[in-house]
This record gives C-alpha cells, sequence and structure tokens, in this order.
C-alpha cells in the first residue's frame, strides 16, 4: 500500500509539473498574473507530492518490505537503521528520486523566498525549473521505477552492497546532489533571462545566493565523497581522475567561474552575456555527470549501446536541455546589451583572468573525460586517459589561479594599481620564500617542484588575508579599533579571503601528501614491527568481532613512538555473509593533520599477513581546505546585501488599513 | 557519485575485493628498479578494470601486469622498452597518459585550445564592447506599470499621488 501511495503521488507529481511548465510560461508571455500565479503553488504541491513520494520508499526500507523489488535487491532486515535509510538512495532509482526530490526543494525555495523576485522573472524561473522536473519525474516513472513489486514478496533481501554500508554514503550523496542540483536554479534564472530578452544587476543579484548555495554544498560534496574513497578504498588514493569523479569537479569549476562572474556582473554589470552563458553551461555538465554515470556509457560505449533505455532517455533529455538552453542562448544572447567598460588590471579584469583559467580547466577535465568514449565511437579505437594524463594537464592550469588570487581582492573595480596590489602583497610573497627556502633546506633532495608548490600555497593562504589586514589596519591601529573594523566589514569580504585561503590550504595538504607520504607493503608475522615515518609498529594478533550483518577479523596493532604506547590500531576485514563479499576498513591515527593509515591484505599460510602502511602528512588540510572554502561560501551568503539587497514588498504597511481608491 | 564508482570497483573485482594491490612478495630487492616499477605501474591500465592502473588494482590481471613490468626490468629494459612492449601486446589503452599523435593531438592541446579561444574570444569582446561604449539607460526596457506601482509602494509614495516615478 505504501508503495502505490508513493509510485501515484510521483504520477500526480509530474501532472503538477507539466501544468507548472505550461501555465505560467504563457501567463509571463501574456502578462497575465492569474496563470503566473499558478507558478506558486504548483512548486510547492510539486515538492509534497514527491516528498510524499520520497517518504514512502524510505518507509519501505524502513520496514524491510521486501516485496518492492527496489528494497529487495537493495535490503536487508540485519542491516542498522541509518543504512536502511541510506540504502534508499544507494541504488539507481532511489539516486534518480533524491535527485528530483532535491530538484523540487529548490522549486519550491524559489516559491516560497522567491516574493522580491519580478512576476515575470518568477515565473519564467518556475516554470522552466518545471520542465526540468517534468523530465526527470517522466524518465523515473518510464524506465527507473523504484516502487515495482514482485508478486509473493521474499522473506529476505539480498541486502546493501557492502561497501556502500557506510556513514559516506548517507552525507556525500545528499550533499552532492543538493549541489548538482542547485545549479537548475542559475540554470532556470539565465533561460527565463533569455526568454525575457532582459537581464541587469538585479538578475544576478537573484542569482548569486542560489549559485553560492550549490556550490557551498558542491564543494562539501566533492570533498566528502574524496575522503570516503580515501578511507574506504583502502589503497590510501583520496582522488583517481575517475569519470564519476570528473563528472562532479566539472559543476564545481563551472560553479566556481560563475560565482565570481556574477560578482561582476552585479558589482559592475559587465559580463552578462558570459554569466548567462556559465549558468547555462554548469547545469549541462551536471546533466552530462548524470548521463556519465547513470547510462553505462563510461564501461564502454558498446554496453551502453546493449542496454539503452536508460541511456537513451538521459540522453534525450539532455540534448533537450543542454542543445535547448544553447540554441536559445544563440538566439538571444545577442540581444543582450554588454555595460560596464574595465581597464585589463582592474578587480573584473582579476575575475575575468579566474574564469579564463577555470573554464579551460573545466575543458580539460572535459575534454579529457570524453575523448575515450569519442574515439571509441568514432573509429573503434580504445583508449585510456587516466590520473597522469589529468596531472600534467589540469594542474599547471591551477598555478595562474592560485598566483594571480590574491591580486583580486586588492585591485578596485575599473582600473587597478597592480604596483600597489604588489606592495601590499610583499609580506605574503616573503613569506611564501621563506615557505620555500625552508622547505629546500628540510628536503633538499626531493622533488624539485615541490618547494614551490609549498611557496605558492603559503602565498595563496596569507595573500587572502592580505584584504582583511589592510581593511582592519590589525598591524597598525590597537587591537580593540582593528576588532571593530573587523565587525564593520561585509561578511562577503571574510567570505572571500576564507574561501580563498581554502584553497591554499587544500593545495598545501595536496603538496604535502603527493611529496613526503611514506608506503611500506609488508607481510608481518605477529609480534613482529616495522617502522614507518617515526613510529613503531607491532603486530599483536588477529580478533574476530561480529557486526550486525557482517563478520570481523581485525589485526591489532600497537603504535609507539620513541618507545612509548600511542595508540591501538585495528585495520578490518568484513565479510558479508549476505552476498559473500568483503570490505577492508582501514585504521586511521591521526596526529594534527598527518594521519597514519594501517589496511590489510591477505593472510598468507605461514600465519603472517600482509599489510599496507602509509604515512601522510597534512593529508586532511586537503578536505579541511574544502571544508574552510565551504565556510567561506556560507559567510559570503549570510552577507547584509543579500539577505535584505532586495528588500521584501513592506508587509507593515500590508497590515495597515489602505485608503480605498 | 563516488558511490558508483566504488559499486563499479567492487562488481569488476567480485567477491575478492578488496585487498592490497601491490603484495610484499612482487617487490623486488632493487629499491631503485622496485621504484621505476612502482612509477611505470602508475601509468599503466588495468585492463578489466575501469579507469585503475595496475599500481592500484586487485584484479589477477593487474598482478600479471606488475609481475611482468618487474621482470622486464630486472632483465634490464629501459622504461621507455617496457612501455613499448606493453602497448606491442595489450594496444594503446593499456597507456593511462596516452600517446601524443594525430588522433590524440585534439586531447592534448585542449587546455592551450580552450585557453586560447577564450583569450581571443575576451579580446574581442572587449574591442567590442569599447567601441559601442554603454549609452546610459536610454534603451533599458521601462518598468510596467505593476512595477511603476511596486517602486512607488516601496519609496511610500501614497496612492493618490502617484506618478511615473522612474
Amino acid at each position: 500500500m505504501i508503495a502505490e501511495i508513493g509510485h501515484y503521488a510521483l504520477v500526480l507529481a509530474l501532472g503538477l509539473a507539466i501544468i507548472q511548465g505550461v501555465a505560467p510560461l504563457i501567463g509571463a508571455r501574456l502578462r497575465d498574473d492569474t496563470l503566473m500565479a499558478v507558478a506558486g503553488p504548483t512548486a510547492l504541491g510539486q515538492f509534497a507530492f514527491i516528498a510524499i513520494s520520497f517518504a514512502a520508499l524510505t518507509a519501505c526500507y524502513i520496514q524491510s518490505d521486501f516485496s518492492v523489488v527496489n528494497v529487495y535487491e537493495n535490503s536487508h532486515s540485519a542491516k542498522p537503521l541509518i543504512y536502511k535509510i541510506s540504502g534508499v538512495w544507494g541504488n539507481h532509482e532511489g539516486s534518480m528520486l533524491l535527485w528530483v526530490l532535491i530538484l523540487a526543494l529548490f522549486g519550491a525555495l524559489v516559491a516560497a523566498f522567491g516574493g522580491n523576485l519580478p512576476a515575470t522573472l518568477k515565473a519564467n524561473v518556475l516554470g522552466v525549473q518545471s520542465w526540468i522536473a517534468a523530465a526527470f519525474v517522466a524518465f523515473i516513472l518510464g524506465t527507473s521505477n523504484p516502487f515495482l513489486r514482485i508478486v509473493g514478496g521474499p522473506l529476505e533481501g539480498r541486502d546493501l552492497n557492502p561497501i556502500l554500508q557506510d556513514i559516506g554514503l548517507a552525507v556525500h550523496p545528499p550533499l552532492l546532489y543538493i549541489g548538482y542540483v542547485g545549479l537548475s536554479i542559475s540554470f532556470s534564472f539565465a533561460v527565463a533571462a533569455l526568454i525575457e530578452g532582459r537581464i541587469d544587476a538585479a538578475w544576478a543579484r537573484w542569482v548569486r545566493p542560489w549559485t553560492l548555495t550549490a556550490w557551498l554544498f558542491l564543494t562539501l560534496g566533492v570533498a566528502m565523497g574524496s575522503y570516503w574513497a580515501y578511507y574506504e578504498l583502502g589503497w590510501g588514493g583520496w582522488w583517481f581522475w575517475d569519470p564519476v569523479e570528473n563528472a562532479s569537479l566539472m559543476p564545481w569549476l563551472a560553479a566556481t567561474a560563475l560565482l565570481h562572474s556574477a560578482v561582476v556582473m552585479e558589482k559592475r554589470n559587465a559580463l552578462k552575456v558570459w554569466t548567462v552563458l556559465l549558468a547555462i553551461l554548469a547545469f549541462s555538465l551536471s546533466l552530462i555527470g548524470t548521463f556519465l554515470v547513470r547510462s553505462g556509457v563510461l564501461t564502454s560505449v558498446h554496453t551502453f549501446a546493449s542496454d539503452p533505455s536508460r541511456g537513451v532517455f538521459i540522453l534525450a533529455i539532455l540534448i533537450l536541455f543542454i542543445g535547448g538552453g544553447l540554441a536559445l542562448y544563440a538566439w538571444r544572447a545577442p540581444t543582450l546589451k554588454q555595460g560596464g567598460l574595465f581597464a585589463p588590471i582592474s578587480r573584473e579584469g582579476a575575475l575575468v583572468f579566474n574564469n579564463l583559467f577555470l573554464t579551460a580547466a573545466c575543458a580539460t577535465v572535459f575534454v579529457g573525460t570524453l575523448y575515450p568514449l569519442a574515439i571509441e565511437a568514432l573509429t573503434g579505437a580504445k583508449i585510456s586517459v587516466g590520473a597522469p594524463f589529468f596531472n600534467l594537464t589540469f594542474g599547471p592550469l591551477f598555478v595562474p589561479i592560485l598566483l594571480v588570487m590574491p591580486f583580486g581582492p586588492l585591485l578596485a573595480w575599473k582600473r587597478g594599481d597592480a604596483l600597489g596590489a604588489a606592495q601590499r602583497l610583499i609580506s605574503a610573497a616573503a613569506m611564501a620564500l621563506v615557505a620555500m627556502a625552508v622547505t629546500f633546506a628540510i628536503a633538499g633532495g626531493g622533488p624539485v617542484l615541490a618547494p614551490f608548490g609549498i611557496g605558492l600555497a603559503v602565498f595563496a593562504m596569507v595573500g587572502a588575508m592580505a584584504d582583511l589586514i589592510e581593511r582592519t589596519a590589525v598591524m597598525r591601529v590597537a587591537p580593540a579599533v582593528a576588532l571593530t573594523r573587523a565587525r564593520g566589514l561585509p561578511r562577503s569580504a571574510w567570505g572571500t579571503a576564507i574561501a580563498h585561503f581554502g584553497i591554499g590550504l587544500t593545495m598545501l595538504g595536496i603538496i604535502c601528501e603527493s611529496t613526503w607520504g611514506i608506503e611500506r607493503i609488508v607481510s608481518l608475522k605477529p609480534n613482529e614491527a616495522v617502522t614507518v615515518s617515526s613510529y613503531d609498529l607491532t603486530f599483536d594478533g588477529m580478533i574476530s568481532r561480529d557486526g550486525p550483518n557482517y563478520r570481523q577479523v581485525s589485526a591489532k596493532f600497537t603504535v609507539r613512538q620513541g618507545g612509548n604506547v600511542i595508540e591501538v590500531m585495528e585495520p578490518s576485514k568484513r565479510n558479508f555473509t549476505t552476498r559473500e563479499t568483503s570490505t577492508t576498513e582501514a585504521a586511521l591515527m591521526t596526529r594534527g593533520a598527518s594521519q597514519l593509515y594501517v589496511s590489510l591484505g591477505d593472510a598468507n599460510p605461514d600465519g603472517s599477513i600482509a599489510v599496507r602502511i602509509y604515512h601522510k602528512p597534512l593529508v586532511l588540510f586537503i578536505w579541511l581546505g574544502a571544508v574552510v572554502m565551504a565556510f567561506g561560501g556560507l559567510l559570503s551568503l549570510t552577507d547584509r546585501r543579500l539577505r535584505v539587497g532586495a528588500p521584501k514588498p513592506a508587509r507593515k504597511s500590508r497590515g495597515t488599513l489602505q485608503p480605498a481608491e | 557519485m563516488l558511490v558508483f564508482r566504488i559499486l563499479a570497483v567492487a562488481i569488476a573485482l567480485g567477491a575478492a575485493w578488496p585487498a592490497l594491490a601491490v603484495q610484499p612478495e612482487e617487490i623486488m630487492s632493487d629499491p631503485a628498479l622496485e621504484s621505476r616499477a612502482r612509477a611505470l605501474s602508475k601509468e599503466l591500465r588495468c585492463m578489466v578494470c575501469q579507469n585503475q592502473s595496475i599500481d592500484d588494482s586487485d584484479a589477477p590481471l593487474a598482478r600479471d601486469l606488475r609481475v611482468l613490468v618487474r621482470e622486464r626490468l630486472s632483465a634490464g629494459d629501459s622504461d621507455a622498452k617496457v612501455i613499448d612492449y606493453l602497448t606491442g601486446r595489450y594496444g594503446e589503452f593499456v597507456l593511462l597518459r596516452p600517446r601524443f599523435s594525430l588522433t590524440n593531438a585534439l586531447l592534448w592541446f585542449a587546455p592551450l585550445i580552450a585557453l586560447i579561444a577564450g583569450a581571443i574570444g575576451l579580446v574581442f569582446a572587449l574591442r567590442r564592447s569599447r567601441a559601442a561604449p554603454e549609452i546610459l539607460d536610454a534603451s533599458e526596457p521601462s518598468l510596467s506599470a505593476a512595477e511603476q506601482a511596486r517602486v512607488a509602494e516601496l519609496l511610500g509614495v501614497p496612492k493618490g499621488k502617484r506618478k511615473k516615478v522612474v
């Protein structure tokens, strides 16, 4: 019964989505207030029905209703409750339902909080948003229905893939999807602006908070996914340049560019045409990511062709929205007026520079990800494009971004003073040089590029703070005065500085981990010891322990430093009986931002066990940097001009009596 | 989306997953040779896996290739010779960093093309906006009647006295 309610609610949501996709657009065209007003309630209704549908599926999972195919295939009655819930989106059908839930949520948010939008813009935005929702709900109902039943339901389910039975699955997909799908709002705003043929600084002001929200969740989602892979996959890597990872990196790069170009548009009314294009591209890349992951095209063009129903449907959605969006852009963009002149050396110039390199980096990832597919489709030849290619091409594109980044906030709008900015960055540059020299002195024999990388990261981090130091005058005035000044600074200035600091932090982590990380692969018998970095690890023996739906064997390691026991680490292997699969659970010891990482291999007949031990210096900075970036985004989001910049219609006056006309 | 990558990896490797990729007994006694072997392994694809190098992969084929790389290196082959040997046997597919060739030219030049195209676009856009300086608001679409009313409301103009504000 519950599954049927969910199914029915989804059908109703599709109906509402179609109405919402038609009436408000016509209303906006005819300037008919009644038709335009349809958008709000339908958006809320659509969200309510999809939420009911999602709740129904979740209920089926919690109750372990194995007569529902989706639950049978992906759940087990003995699974802990949290994994029953996260299992809802641990499969294709459920994850698509989560996708449309978030899509509808964003639509509902615009409907609820978009009271200050011009009526036609709001109607157009919600109409376009609803087209996306309609397409994806139809996709779910047509090809990926999670509510299908089995006649005579089985007594027990087949369990969720053990690797997904992790807190990472509970957190990573929702965060990432909020980011992915949040970009749909920027897309809808862009298309709405093109339909209206009108775009101004106010438009950018409305778009920016939505993009910023999507961006900060996307940042957290990508980082969380990376950390999850790091501790769960057990081989110590944190980024693999896998197409599926690239699918999340490309929208992030585009969204980062969009965030910056929208600033130019809001402040200076320039870069309009480009900003609109970026908004379309950012969401298009989200859609392409969904297509890549969902269609099976990644494994091979041929597997895609052998079971094409889902792939073709998504491809059709892709062509409709990306093609439609770009065609509309090509048709209408020339009518948008360009404005806001600026000199090359100016705040705008720095932001354009940022956009140029971010877009080029994004294009590189795009070409690298799709090139093997294209070559296979065109010539039949199979090539691979993997981590070595991306490291070689992507890295150099980020160096100029980091170099110029500290200059940006120090340059004035319209015409900046490069020399002045450089003077204010002298201390940052000096600290970078010192860091380089120290690195070189300590690790002289190491890779040549590493000290430069460290210098660049330090320059980016200290340079990010230069604007704040300047504006609070913390070096020149009494602390109390500086504090008052700091409070008076707009939160967006803090946001910028903190987010820029975060990217430097991430870079520092990447360089330290990849240059000075140590790896030891050894076979150990009980009571044998191995030394990694400054730690001595003794293998004490094996321990068995059973979990709710798995059997676990752990190896006990005592970690000593300078003869003192500092930690006991228990990397383990879990064997999940239902699926006859096993996972390794790496053991992590954190000291500061560095980690010791122990992962188990196979046991040998002679009683020894293979282990992989890593020491990863400052590895946590990689993800901490992303969290700092997201925090910067959050601060910027609470900036006064975004909170109260476009005031709501005066509620107060509405309460009082109004004279009759 | 890593979920699906992890899933794919798990499916590709089957029940034996996950153990270690490089096994202790594979490691060569000569550290210089071993570090060359590791570096080479990172450049070579495990062909039955999804986008994994043989250094990362636990599949039997990856293991065979790792052993093969080490055999060739101890036989005195240069890195380039090992790569040639493997591409001869398995084709270009085995290289995670494709060779520069006519078919791959577009791939390798992609970053440069993107940058140059962007820069050219930028120069044109700047020129155009300089050639036609902005005319202040004269051609901005004017506000609709409803919007005029909103402006008046926001400015607090009493209803009777409202006239065209903008």
